[in-house]
């Protein structure tokens, strides 16, 4: 591991973009919560679709909503979903990967054969699934996006584990006595982290157009505090009268995933 | 240093990455300029177009003899549809999307005309007893099958007892069993004699005749309307084509692909890249956007789209509640945002189509007063307002906008609406058979062409009574109009109890939603039934 | 041998799992098949006839051992919404989502294995930099909103294609292949910017590798180092993902055939599911579910023949 200095963040590019990208989008949130230009949800009859003016900077939608009031609550529910995605897809998948490449054997083919039927099962099935018992919602999109996420996690700290459990610090330290699960936790994983840390930031952008995906297929977001997938969906029928409601919250989700992609990049090079 | 120049080359280009979505989000901005001015000169054209639409009028003696002699072009119809047909037996398909197709195919001793009349149709007469229990039909001469097989009694006795289920099983439609019989007369009469009286029971006639040789009425549908059925394919279209043998007028078109759209977001574009030439039910927003190739024709969808609330559940078991949630919802303002300010008001559980029985002075019962609502909420207790959820089925945008509206309505009397949408099925049993829910909004709209298709199920005890209502009040005044046979009296009783639904404020009646039909100019004709159906064969070209 | 029997039972284990899935998913979906097909209006008492005629009321482990046996002989059942068998409607289906997902294939091995080559040739050079540049745009491009984009531009303003002019290839296959050139675009977009980074990183990591200096040095030129030694030690985790992409293909085969109103299976799939189509459903998983594993057993064996040194035995 390389240390980490200022001097050093700042000579990578993609380090340096991807931080400022993000840094952009998290400022529009953070302050989203305590100021929006309009309230996002607040309707007026006389100024649906309108363009880009000074008054609304990007615009407002066919209820008269302004649009850069909604894309930051919207940029929240999205980064909110991407977040609670990789809690639970990279948790559980590091648990299960760890869990199941350590001990091997018969536990480990009959949750392998689990994962790979998970893997096999398509997500919109499971999220349509989910979203029909318990309605539609972010938290159920995030119970079910994370579900569907598991397996390439698992699968990829499966293999890291079984590269890591062979190698001389191991053997000793399972020499001097450590404990099945010390030995993951504190010895096994740390090891792994570089490629955990560059998955997880993969796992975001597949997050968030998994997101988009999902929304478009009618099992996004609550209304009417849209995520941006959802907005996006919701303005496409709009592309002809009005391409500004399109794009707006098209080009935020390009921006958030080239953000998250950057900082992925930059991450792998520092290994 | 080399490393260092490697290292200044991506930084460069990772900044043209950012410059370039910069670039597309500036070109995608600055065109909204050109779709202003582009919108502007749309709106003209579609006001200018009507007087220029009438061009050559060649073909019109053509036209008015039948149809042959049209061009390859004009001979053939594609209509969009939102969803699949649901099978192809008549009987056993009772979605509304294959009712309006099956119009076409399937004809009913009688058939509902776009004024709302019942005509003959596979009969060619009828007469009512003077007590309402038997109903005799003529069968009308010559009239064939689309397998070129002449219709018999025979076949109505057969088709109108599939219906009731006369081996024991449950009848298919409800009110059939009311059926006492179906009895033969002679070669060309038939009587069906009912157990008890229905003055109204000719709407449930129109259920399709089919041949009683046909023994796979689910893959080879035979019935004698102005089309015929030629192929199908899931999820993908339905073909038909005239029907030469048709006993009525015929049909001007000769092919006609029903092409299932269920991207109803793509549906403008489909419009003008000509992949379809008429499509019902589109949006405003989505006419708007339409260039003068097509004609836009206004209509209502006949339905009552209301906030419907559970009249069990708490705080809605007040009236008080419910009636503060009238005074508090603007149905114009609903109107204004979801279509541009078209719809028309409703105020009780009946739409305008039902000319008799709509009472447009019902509208009126709670115009929109803050004070008012706020005072009914803290007479009721809640002087703070209170939370609830609005169940909404996400497959209906337009109810989806209204939830949206009407939350954002009732924020001026401190109630706070929560939105829930959930997917289609999960609304029907969640919602209309197991009555889960505190509110949702959606359209009514009624099965049959009688008015206790709408009113019936607010009877205290009805299977279908989803929103709990109950009135002793409104039992009698439904079980009267039942009861006679007067026309006028049962006009009246009907009347007294959509009056009482307003009052009780059963639900918060909003409008009935405006319909727009979008038809390819090269086509005319188009015409709105108060059903749920698409005459295709009044379609004809336009020149 | 020992590995052949290995793979399969756990193929077998692995499409057990699923089917039961589906079986539990459905049964915990509210919606009832019965009253789907009855509608509203429907009476109790014919609902209650109907479940029982199409054996809802059974006990799950019931219907799904009923379910599966019939699976076993090649029966699929009968869908509820459509009421034809579902092998034969399924049957037509799977020509039109294969082109599209052979044609995406075709055309994302087509355009990013040159552009890989050449990206990594001229390491750093102008074309190296705008391929980088428009591949990381196109990733972040979310696939739906990609084929609105391409219907509004190749569709609308160019009117290269009809907006939802399918044609099935029954009736004519040229135009249906045409019409499928754009949908598998925007399948094959994303698939094919991931292909050029990775195919470039990897040729960049191996031209480094002391075998190729080696080669160098023995006065190979460019191109033969290139093509005889690097490419193919390059091409072997691109094999592994495209086999994977080939999969992921189906599966996003789903989004593109709603914007593009293409009835393939996808569509059918979805619609299926809001219909509680329950043995529609089944078959299409069931059918994904070993393309998938299928598809993964092929990668493995490929893996084999390109690199004998790999010993399949983990």
């Amino acid at each position: 591991m390389n240390k980490i200095s200022l001097k050093k963040i700042l000579k990578d590019p993609y380090l340096v973009i991807g931080g400022i990208i993000m840094g952009l989008i998290l400022l529009m949130i953070i302050v989203g919560f305590f100021w929006t230009p309009y309230e996002p949800t607040k309707m007026s009859a006389s100024e649906k679709l309108q363009g880009i003016s000074l008054r609304h900077i990007m615009g407002t939608d066919n209820m008269g909503r302004d649009v850069f009031s909604r894309v930051m609550y919207g940029s929240r529910v999205t980064l909110l979903i991407a977040v609670g995605t990789i809690i639970i897809g990279a948790g559980l998948g590091t648990i299960i990967g760890s869990l199941t490449g350590y001990f091997g054997g018969m536990f480990d083919e009959v949750a392998m054969r689990i994962i790979d039927a998970l893997f096999a099962f398509p997500s919109i099935l499971l999220a349509l699934v989910i979203v029909s018992v318990f309605g539609v919602g972010w938290m159920q999109l995030v119970v079910s996006l994370g579900i569907a996420f598991v397996p390439s996690f698992a699968r990829i700290v499966r293999g890291e584990v079984l590269r890591c459990k062979d190698m001389d610090y191991i053997q000793n330290a399972r020499l001097q006595g450590v404990g099945n699960f010390r030995m993951i936790f504190v010895h096994i994983l740390p090891n792994i982290k570089g490629v955990l840390a560059s998955s997880i930031l993969i796992g975001f952008n597949n997050a968030v157009l998994a997101e988009a995906g999902l929304s478009y297929l009618g099992v996004g977001s609550q209304p009417p505090y849209a995520s941006l997938g959802r907005m996006l969906s919701d303005a496409q029928q709009y592309m002809f009268t009005r391409p500004s409601y399109v794009m707006c919250p098209g080009i935020v989700i390009v921006l958030m995933v080239l953000g998250f992609a950057f900082l992925g990049e930059g991450i792998k090079r520092w290994e | 240093m080399i490393k260092r120049r490697i290292m200044k080359k991506k930084g460069t280009s990772i900044l043209m990455v950012v410059l370039t979505t910069l670039t597309v989000a500036l070109s995608g901005c600055s065109s909204d300029k050109a779709g202003d001015s582009a919108n502007s000169s749309n709106t003209t054209a579609t006001s200018t177009d009507t007087a220029t639409s009438t061009q050559t009028d060649a073909d019109a003696s053509a036209k008015a003899d039948g149809n042959a002699t049209t061009t390859d072009d004009l001979s053939k119809l594609i209509v969009g549809i939102p969803q699949d047909i649901d099978g192809l037996d008549p009987h056993n398909s009772t979605g509304a999307g294959t009712r309006e197709v099956f119009y076409n195919i399937f004809e009913g001793l009688v058939k509902a005309d776009e004024n709302g009349n019942l005509n003959p149709a596979v009969a060619s007469d009828y007469t009512i007893s003077d007590d309402a229990t038997v109903y005799s039909f003529t069968l009308r001469d010559g009239i064939k099958f689309h397998d070129g097989s002449a219709v018999t009694v025979e076949d109505i006795k057969y088709s109108i007892e599939r219906n009731m289920g006369v081996d024991g099983s449950e009848p298919l439609i409800r009110a059939y069993s009311k059926i006492d019989s179906v009895n033969i007369v002679d070669d060309t009469h038939v009587d069906i004699v009912l157990k008890e009286a229905d003055s109204d029971f000719l709407t449930q006639l129109t259920v399709a005749i089919i041949p009683a040789a046909n023994e796979h009425p689910d893959t080879t549908p035979i019935g004698t309307g102005p089309y015929k059925y030629v192929s199908n394919s899931p999820q993908e279209n339905f073909v038909v084509t005239r029907f030469d043998d048709y006993w009525g007028e015929k049909a001007y078109i000769k092919d006609v692909v029903f092409k299932i759209e269920s991207n109803m977001d793509a549906i403008v574009m489909d419009l003008e890249g000509g992949s379809i030439d008429m499509m019902a039910r589109v949006t405003s927003t989505q006419a708007n956007q339409l260039s003068d190739k097509f004609e836009v024709y206004e209509g209502t969808m006949n339905l009552v789209q209301a906030l419907y609330l559970n009249n069990d559940v708490k705080p809605f078991d007040d009236v008080k509640v419910r009636q503060a949630l009238c005074y508090a919802v603007n149905p114009q303002e609903i109107m204004d945002f979801v279509s541009d300010g078209a719809g028309t008001e409703v105020g009780s559980a009946m739409f305008p189509a039902f000319t008799k029985y709509y009472m447009p002075e019902l509208n009126d019962t709670y115009n929109t007063d803050i004070d008012k609502a706020k005072e009914l909420l803290t007479e009721a207790g809640y002087p703070d307002g209170f939370e609830f959820t609005i169940t909404v089925p996400s497959n209906y945008g337009q109810h989806v906008d209204t939830a949206q509206v009407i939350a954002e309505e009732l924020k001026a009397i401190g109630v706070t609406a929560n939105i829930q949408e959930i997917e289609w099925n999960s609304w029907v049993s969640d919602v209309y058979s197991d009555r889960k829910y505190e509110a949702t909004v959606v359209g009514i709209d009624a099965s049959t062409l009688s008015a206790s298709a709408l009113l019936s199920r607010y009877v205290s005890d009805a299977g279908k009574n989803f929103v709990n209502f109950k009135s002793e009040a409104y039992d009698t005044a439904y079980a009267n109009a039942q009861a006679t046979q007067k026309d006028d009296e049962k006009t009246k009783f009907y009347k007294e109890c959509e009056t009482i639904l307003s009052e009780e404020a059963a639900s918060v009646y909003i409008q009935d939603l405006p319909e727009f039909v979008v038809l390819n100019k090269k086509f005319t004709g188009y015409k709105f039934f108060p059903l749920y159906v698409q005459d295709i064969a009044a379609i004809k070209p336009a020149n | 041998m020992k590995y052949t029997i290995k793979k399969l039972f756990s193929t077998l284990m692995t499409l057990i799992v699923v089917s039961l899935c589906v079986f539990l998913a459905f049964n915990v979906l509210p919606g009832d098949p019965a009253i789907r097909m009855l509608g509203l209006e429907a009476s109790d008492e014919l609902i209650e006839q109907t479940r029982a005629a199409m054996g809802l009321n059974d006990p799950l482990l019931v219907r799904y051992f009923r379910w599966f046996i019939a699976f076993l002989q090649g029966d699929f059942g009968t869908s509820y919404s459509y009421k034809v068998p579902v092998a034969g409607m399924l049957l037509n289906k799977i020509p039109i989502t294969f082109s599209l997902g052979i044609i995406a294939f075709i055309l994302t091995v087509l355009i990013s294995i040159p552009m890989g080559i050449v990206t990594a040739k001229y390491e750093n050079g102008v074309l190296d930099r705008i391929i980088t540049v428009f591949n990381q745009i196109i990733m972040a491009i979310p696939p739906f909103f990609s084929g609105i984009l391409i219907t509004f531009i190749f569709g609308m303003i160019l009117k290269i294609f009809t907006p939802g002019g399918f044609v099935s290839y029954k009736d004519d296959f040229f135009g249906f292949i045409k019409y499928l050139i754009f949908p598998s675009f925007a399948i094959a977009f994303p698939k094919i910017a991931m292909t050029v980074k990775m195919l470039r990183g990897n040729l960049i990591d191996e031209a480094g590798k002391d075998y190729a200096r080696t080669a160098y040095s023995r006065g190979n030129n460019t191109n033969g180092v290139l093509y005889r030694h690097v490419l193919k030690n390059a091409m072997i985790p691109v094999i592994t993902f495209l086999g994977m992409a080939l999969a992921d293909m189906v599966a996003g085969s789903i989004v593109v055939e709603q914007v593009f109103s293409i009835p393939g299976i996808s569509r059918i799939l979805l619609t299926s599911i809001s219909n509680r189509d329950y043995p529609v459903v089944e078959a299409i998983i069931m059918g994904i579910a070993i393309i998938v594993i299928v598809l993964n057993l092929l990668v493995d064996i490929i893996y084999r023949i390109i690199d004998p040194r790999i010993r399949i035995d983990d």
